[in-house]
This record gives structure tokens, C-alpha cells and sequence, in this order.
């Protein structure tokens, strides 16, 4: 068995996972007092023959304390959050020169335009391949990513990547890859039958090694 | 036609009983006992479905390459074939699983069942304010049902594009294969959102009109409060899901293009829109549940309850939040991400709200003396398990979080900790508890605890792992989840997940066998066998048409238990002893 978190292989993936163990640590916390609470209460306030209870309506006292202690952390996670969010997605911090990859989803398969040895979109020299997606290590990507048919999801869980694909707009996504490997990409949003394999292959390069694939890649086309 | 005049002029009718037909006291009745139980059988009914489809895809997670499926040989080719469910069919038992268990059993049950049932009793009143409008509402759910099962048996079969009928999926036969399945079911959600709205503004006048003397809104049980609201919130939300469903309509079947982008629609507007409504929806599926919960909590524990203002106060607040958090289900939707920030802040709030209320009930159990009786132990699991549906809900509101665990398994953990650990866990609790007030008759006390103990384990057992094959990154509405490199190594979690959930399945038929059997053989229970102080329990069990022999004066607060000035028992009931002085409730 094997409940954890996918290896993180993203440069964005870092501060999610931080936030994941810390939001872990917090609700365990909140977790242990409430359970065990109610398991004392049980076993200390069991009904007795005779006994009578506590006759009380509440104390505004309490009512203040745990109004305000809950508000107060999630006041706190909602800045860090709203923060790190910002960061990851907002649209001011989009890398300015990132190589960029068009994404496009349709039942039930992913189709990847690369830019070509220009490393710019829309030039001669960009081809498609399905199923694929390479990309360099260390580098800004982003995608351009739209669906044809219905919504799909792309999701890359090491990369802790995930957009939906929307028909009728173009989303853009960026991430950082800090190693090289192998993942897939995943439909993470229900598509129609196939869904469950619409699953493409993610190869991860370095720098070098992503040139020449795509040197290669543009004579087949070419051919 | 004498009852058809009294009833129109509102006024009591008492002592008609025997002037009525069969048909007209049993089937097409007007008496809100009658409508509350005719809705009881039928959503008991649809929870069994809505737990078959989920058998059937269970088995499908857990053996996908086995085929071999029980019993499949009485399935149409369409669906399973040669022992192996297909996946168009696969798609079909997601979505009606979750479109059946909101929509035709534990909503209903929630409101159709139980407002139907208490606020009338519960206020000291002879009826609803709309007797027929209150026919019409469980009348309206019968054409809903119907389609709903028909839609399986469709060309193409049901609906397949998840209960959220996400545009454009939900809106384009030509890439799904479903066509008329998905209009039934859409159909079928028109009539709901008519059953419920009927229902709703009848709650609402009956609260705001009828409470009996000395029946002030501080003096309201909880359950009534909560009710209350939930009918608001009904009242709200369900006309834009009823709209929104018919634009979809159009969408497939006349040439509109609302959602559809080639025609210059918005697939996000539909989003916008269901969560408009699902968001308050969410809501109403957990208010009421709330409510009871509070009430068993109080009575079981032999105390008042704890901060009854603050529990009124944060349930107005959640009504009010409810409304402005929807976009926290669209995160990763293609929304803008700054609108996201919005989002989160109003969602974080929201949970403020709950955590009070846990606390408060916590509270109430404090230096009580606890009854730990079949009801009480529903609604203290209840305390325990939407704990922790709250708790997991705060990672999904933090958005960089949510970026990862949205659409996976986390999530259908997250929603079955709140609707059925919550919302469900409090209706077996409200069954056992207001059993003896409908039927006459107690429940089996034995067989009821064994259906908790071991709903209580299975349940853990199907729907905590889930949080780890989430983080994992299974992503839901999966058919297999076998071919995926990230996802080796959860087969023996998803096996376990399945077995438990058998079990669960069968503890099921443990409460419904004791649901009949005590309609005949159970204990006698008398007026108010749970020596409990609001107006229900002060008349008799089952109440007779008309519910009071003479209108109850009102003197108490809902909750007084254990008060100091009463010696000889530990509860004073709203309607007695006007000599003795109870606080208003909730000061101190
Ligand atoms: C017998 C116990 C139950 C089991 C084993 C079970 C299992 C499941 C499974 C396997 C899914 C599909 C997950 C996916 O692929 O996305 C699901 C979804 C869902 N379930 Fe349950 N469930 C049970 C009871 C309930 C109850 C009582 C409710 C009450 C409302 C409920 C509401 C839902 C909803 C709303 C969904 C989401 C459907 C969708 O995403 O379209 N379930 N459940
Ligand atoms: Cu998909
Ligand atoms: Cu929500």
C-alpha cells in the first residue's frame, strides 16, 4: 500500500507539496482534538441511572474563543494560499520567454504542436505529433492549451500540473521540470467512453537531447 | 367535500379521519404525515439503487481485466458484455449514481421527508399552510423517478457525462453516443426543481405563519431553523439549475448554442451556472442534517444545546456564504485565476461557520449524561465524520493545493465524508429517532446498534483509503485505472475499498429489514418515549389527522433538559409548567 504523494519533479511542485504537509499538520492537529474529544465525552459522560446533567446554555466566552482561534489560522493559510497561487498562476508572473508548445485535446488523444528548431509557434518549421510530449529540463514551458470536442484535463501528476481544456479558448500553462524522466499525461476531467486511456507520454530532456529529437522529428516530418 | 373546504380556508379538521377514502387518506393525501412517510419509502427506495450502481462500479475499479461480473448475464449487451461492464455503461453508473443519490434520495429525504414531517408538529400546528401544493410536491417526484429508471433502458442508455453535466458533453450526442437518456434525466431534474420549489415555499410560509402561541423564532428548534433555511436556500438556487437545464435541452436537441463554443456559447457558463446552484445545493444536502443533529445531540445527551444563538447565527451565515463561493469548484476550470482568489477567501470563510458548530456540539455533549441509544450514536457519528469532511475540505480550498487533488480520488473521499459519513449518518439517526413519533413503534434497539457499528466501520474502511489513492493521483471517474505508470501499486487499496464497500452495501439491508419488522413486532413506544421536551413528543404516537386534540401554548425554549428548577424528571417540555422561568435560549 502506498498512500503518498507522486515524486515532485517541479519547480512549482515545491511549494504545493510544502503547503499539502502543512495544511496536513494543521488539520491533523484539529483532527486529533475533535476525534478524541468526542471519544472522551463518550466514555466520561456516559449515561449513569441517577445521574443528571450539566445544566448550561453555552458561554459567549468559548463561543468568542473558537470563532476567532479557527479564523485567525484560516485567515492565515487563505494569505499564504491566495500568495502561492498568485505565483503559480497569475497572469503577471506568465516567464516572458518561454518555449512554448501548442496542446490540443480531443477525444481521446492529445495532440502536441512543437515549435521547431526556431523554438517559435507558428513558423514553417513547427510540427505535430500525437501522444508525445517532449520537452527540455530547466526550462519555462509553456503550453497553449485547447480542446476540440468536450473539456478534458491535462494533468501531469509529478509535475503537479493540471488545467482543464476548454473548447472555444485558449489557456495558457507554464511549469518548470527540474529533472529529466518519463510521466504521462492524464485526462483528468470525464470526456465521453475513452476517457480513461486518453493518456500521452511525457519525455522529459536535456537541453541537448531535446535539439537533436527535434531536429530529427522535423526531417521525418519533412520527409 | 366537506375536508377540501377546511382545508382551503386553512383551518383545522380535526375528527374528518373517517370520511375519507382509502385513496385520499393513503395515496393522494394531503396530511403532511402521510406525504412525509409516502417520501420516506420512496427515497429509501432510491438510496438502494443509488448504492447498487455504486456496487456495480466498484467491482469495475477493483477487477478490471477480470470480467466475470456477478450476475451479468441478466445485464442488456449494451452494458455488460460477456461479464465485462462496458464503459459507456461505466459512465452511465457514475453519473446516476451520484445524479440518483442527490437528487432522488438523501435531498428528498433530507427536506421532502422531514420538513414535511416536523415543521407542522414541531411548531404546534395543524398542517401545512398549502396542504395540495404539498400533495403536488411529492407527486411531482414520482414523474422524476420513473424517467429516471427508464433512462437506463434508452438507446444509448442514461445520462454519461457525470452528475455535474458538464457542457459540452452533456450537450452533444455525436460525441457520447447518449441522447434521449441524457434528456430524460434533464426532464426528470425539471420536476425535481418543481417538487422542491413547491415544497420550499410551503415550508416557509407554514414557518413564518403558523407557529403556535408563544412559538417565538428564539424558541424554534433547530431542526426547524435549519429547515427553514434549507427552503430558502431551495427557493434560490433550484429555478437556476431548472433554467439552466432547459437551455441544455435546447442546447441538444433544438439548435440553441448556450454552451456549445461553435455557435458562440460558453462552456464555462454552464459551470457558472450548475455551481450557482450546487454550491447552495451542496448546502442544503447538510443543513437539515445539522438541524436533527442538534436535536438528538441535546435530547441524547440531556443538556440544552450548547450556543443555541451561535448555531443560529452560523447556519444564517453559511446560507449566506453559500451563495457567494461557487467559483472554488472551478479552480482549474480555464476561470480567470485572479476571480480564484476571490473564491478562496469566501470558501476559507465558510468553514469558520462549521468549525462553530462543531464545537458548539461538542459542547452539548459536555458533562452531559449520555444516552447512547441508536440515534444518539448516528448523530455523535455524524459529529465525527463531517469533522472530517470539513477538515479535508480545507486543502482543496487552498488553490495551489487544489491545483493537484482536484478531480482525483480526494475528492470523492472528501464529498462522501460530508454526505453520507454527514448528511446520511444524520438521517439513520433522524430514522431511529422520530421512527416511534410516525409509526408507533420503536425500532429495534439491538439490530440498530449493529447497523451503526458496522456502517460506522465499513464506511471508514470504503472511504478514508480514498483520500490515499488521491494523493496518489487516481483521478475520479476512471473505468481502469490499471494502465497508468502513476497509478501502479493502489490495486490492493482499491480491492480492500471494494470489499468494504460490499459490506456496507449489505448493512443496508440489516436497517431496512429492521425498518419493517418493528412496523409490526417493534416496542410500543407511547407519546414521547425519549422523554424529550419539543411539541412532537407532546401528542400522541402516531399524531391523528389534525395533530392536536387543542393547540399547544408555548412557554419554553426548544432544549430544556436538566433544568435546575424542575426535581422530579430531567426535561421540561416547551408546552408545560408556565411557573417555571427558562432563560431565553442561548443567554446565560
Ligand atoms: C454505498 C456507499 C457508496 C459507495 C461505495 C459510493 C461510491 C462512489 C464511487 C465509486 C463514485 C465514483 C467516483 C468517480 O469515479 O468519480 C462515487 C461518486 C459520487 N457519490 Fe457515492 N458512493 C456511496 C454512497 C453515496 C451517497 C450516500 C451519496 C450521497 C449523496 C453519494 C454521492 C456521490 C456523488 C455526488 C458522487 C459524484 C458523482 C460524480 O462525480 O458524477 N454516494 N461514489
Ligand atoms: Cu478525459
Ligand atoms: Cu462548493
Amino acid at each position: 500500500m502506498d498512500w503518498a504523494l507522486p515524486p515532485n519533479y517541479s519547480t512549482f511542485g515545491v511549494v504545493i507539496d510544502q503547503l499539502f504537509w502543512i495544511i496536513l499538520v494543521i488539520t491533523g492537529i484539529a483532527f486529533l482534538l475533535v476525534e478524541g474529544g468526542i471519544l472522551w465525552f463518550c466514555i466520561k459522560y456516559r449515561g449513569r441511572e441517577g445521574a443528571r446533567a450539566h445544566y448550561t446554555h453555552g458561554s459567549n466566552k468559548v463561543e468568542i474563543i473558537w470563532t476567532v482561534i479557527p479564523a485567525i489560522i484560516i485567515a492565515i493559510l487563505g494569505v499564504y494560499s491566495a500568495a502561492v497561487w498568485q505565483d503559480i498562476k497569475g497572469a503577471s508572473n506568465r516567464p516572458a520567454d518561454a518555449l512554448e508548445f501548442l496542446v490540443v485535446g480531443k477525444q481521446f488523444e492529445w495532440n502536441i504542436t512543437y515549435p521547431g528548431m526556431d523554438r517559435t509557434l507558428g513558423t514553417a518549421d513547427d510540427f505535430t505529433v500525437l501522444n508525445q510530449f517532449h520537452f527540455p529540463v530547466n526550462e519555462d514551458i509553456t503550453i497553449l492549451l485547447e480542446s476540440e470536442d468536450v473539456i478534458h484535463s491535462f494533468f501531469i501528476p509529478e509535475l503537479r500540473v493540471k488545467q482543464d481544456a476548454v473548447p472555444g479558448m485558449t489557456i495558457p500553462v507554464w511549469f518548470d521540470a527540474t529533472q529529466t524522466g518519463n510521466f504521462e499525461i492524464a485526462c483528468a476531467e470525464l470526456c465521453g467512453l475513452g476517457h480513461y486511456y486518453m493518456m500521452a507520454s511525457v519525455t522529459v530532456h536535456s537541453a541537448a537531447d531535446f535539439d537533436a529529437w527535434q531536429a530529427s522529428r522535423a526531417t521525418e516530418t519533412a520527409q | 367535500m366537506a375536508t377540501i373546504v377546511a382545508e382551503a380556508t386553512g383551518q383545522a379538521i380535526l375528527h374528518e379521519e373517517h370520511e375519507q377514502s382509502f385513496l385520499r387518506k393513503y395515496i393522494f393525501s394531503t396530511d403532511h404525515k402521510v406525504i412525509a412517510i409516502q417520501f420516506l419509502i420512496y427515497t429509501l427506495f432510491f438510496l438502494m439503487i443509488g448504492g447498487l450502481l455504486a456496487m456495480l462500479m466498484r467491482y469495475q475499479i477493483a477487477w478490471p481485466a477480470r470480467g466475470e461480473l456477478p450476475l451479468g448475464g441478466i445485464f442488456p449487451e449494451t452494458m455488460v458484455a460477456s461479464g465485462y461492464i462496458l464503459p459507456e455503461f461505466y459512465n452511465a453508473l457514475v453519473t446516476m449514481h451520484g445524479s440518483v443519490m442527490v437528487f432522488l434520495a438523501i435531498m428528498p429525504m433530507l427536506v421532502g421527508v422531514w420538513a414535511n414531517y416536523l415543521i407542522p408538529l414541531q411548531l404546534g400546528t395543524h398542517d401545512m399552510a398549502f396542504p395540495r401544493l404539498n400533495m403536488l410536491s411529492f407527486w411531482a417526484m414520482v414523474p422524476a423517478g420513473i424517467l429516471t429508471l427508464a433512462s437506463f433502458f434508452v438507446l444509448g442508455g442514461a445520462a454519461g457525462a457525470g452528475w455535474t453535466l458538464y457542457a459540452p458533453l452533456s450537450a452533444r450526442p455525436d460525441l457520447t453516443g447518449v441522447g434521449l437518456g441524457q434528456i430524460l434525466w434533464l426532464v426528470a431534474l425539471v420536476f425535481i426543481g418543481l417538487s422542491s420549489i413547491l415544497g420550499s415555499v410551503n415550508y416557509i410560509t407554514t414557518t413564518i405563519n403558523m407557529r403556535a402561541p408563544g412559538m417565538t423564532w428564539m424558541r424554534m428548534p433547530l431542526t426547524i431553523w435549519s429547515l427553514f433555511i434549507t427552503a430558502i436556500l431551495a427557493l434560490l438556487a433550484m429555478p437556476v439549475l431548472s433554467a439552466a437545464g432547459i437551455m441544455l435541452i435546447f442546447d441538444q436537441t433544438i439548435g440553441t448554442s448556450f454552451f456549445l463554443p461553435e455557435g458562440g456559447g460558453q462552456p464555462l457558463l454552464w459551470q457558472h451556472l450548475f455551481w450557482f446552484f450546487g454550491h447552495p445545493e451542496v448546502y442544503i444536502l447538510i443543513l437539515p442534517a445539522m438541524g436533527f443533529t442538534s436535536e438528538i445531540l441535546s435530547v441524547g445527551s440531556r443538556k440544552p444545546v450548547f450556543g443555541y444563538k451561535a448555531m443560529v447565527l452560523a447556519l444564517v451565515s453559511i446560507a449566506f456564504l453559500g451563495f457567494i463561493v461557487w467559483g472554488h469548484h472551478m479552480f482549474q476550470s480555464g476561470m480567470n485565476p485572479t476571480l480564484g482568489l476571490a473564491f478562496t477567501v469566501s470558501t476559507l470563510f465558510i468553514a469558520v461557520p462549521s468549525a462553530i458548530k462543531t464545537f458548539n456540539w461538542m459542547g452539548t455533549m459536555w458533562r452531559g449524561n449520555l444516552q447512547l441509544h441508536s440515534a444518539m450514536l448516528f448523530a455523535i457519528g455524524f459529529v465525527a465524520m463531517f469533522a472530517i469532511g470539513g477538515l479535508s475540505g480545507v486543502f482543496m480550498a487552498s488553490t495551489p493545493v487544489d491545483i493537484y487533488i482536484h478531480d482525483t480520488y480526494f475528492i470523492v473521499a472528501h464529498i462522501h465524508y460530508v454526505l453520507f459519513g454527514g448528511s446520511l449518518f444524520a438521517l439513520f439517526g433522524a430514522i431511529y429517532f422520530w421512527y416511534p413519533k410516525m409509526f408507533g413503534r420503536l425500532m429495534n434497539e439491538t439490530m440498530g446498534k449493529i447497523h451503526f457499528w458496522l456502517t460506522f466501520v465499513f464506511f471508514n474502511l470504503v472511504f478514508f483509503p480514498m483520500h490515499g489513492v488521491g494523493m496518489v493521483g487516481m483521478m475520479r471517474r476512471i473505468y481502469d485505472s490499471t494502465g497508468y505508470a502513476h497509478l501502479q501499486g493502489i490495486e490492493d487499496t482499491n480491492a480492500l475499498i471494494t470489499w468494504a464497500a460490499f459490506g456496507l452495501f449489505a448493512s443496508g439491508f440489516l436497517f431496512a429489514f429492521n425498518f419493517f419488522w418493528s412496523l409490526k413486532k417493534g416496542k410500543k413506544a407511547g407519546a414521547n418515549p425519549w422523554n424529550a421536551t419539543t411539541l412532537e413528543w407532546q401528542t400522541p404516537s402516531p399524531p391523528k389527522h389534525g395533530n392536536w386534540e387543542e393547540v399547544p401554548v408555548v412557554y419554553h425554549g426548544p432544549h430544556e433538559y436538566s433544568h435546575p428548577d424542575v426535581e422530579d424528571k430531567d426535561w421540561l417540555a416547551q408546552n408545560e409548567r408556565p411557573d417555571v422561568v427558562s432563560p431565553a435560549a442561548g443567554s446565560h
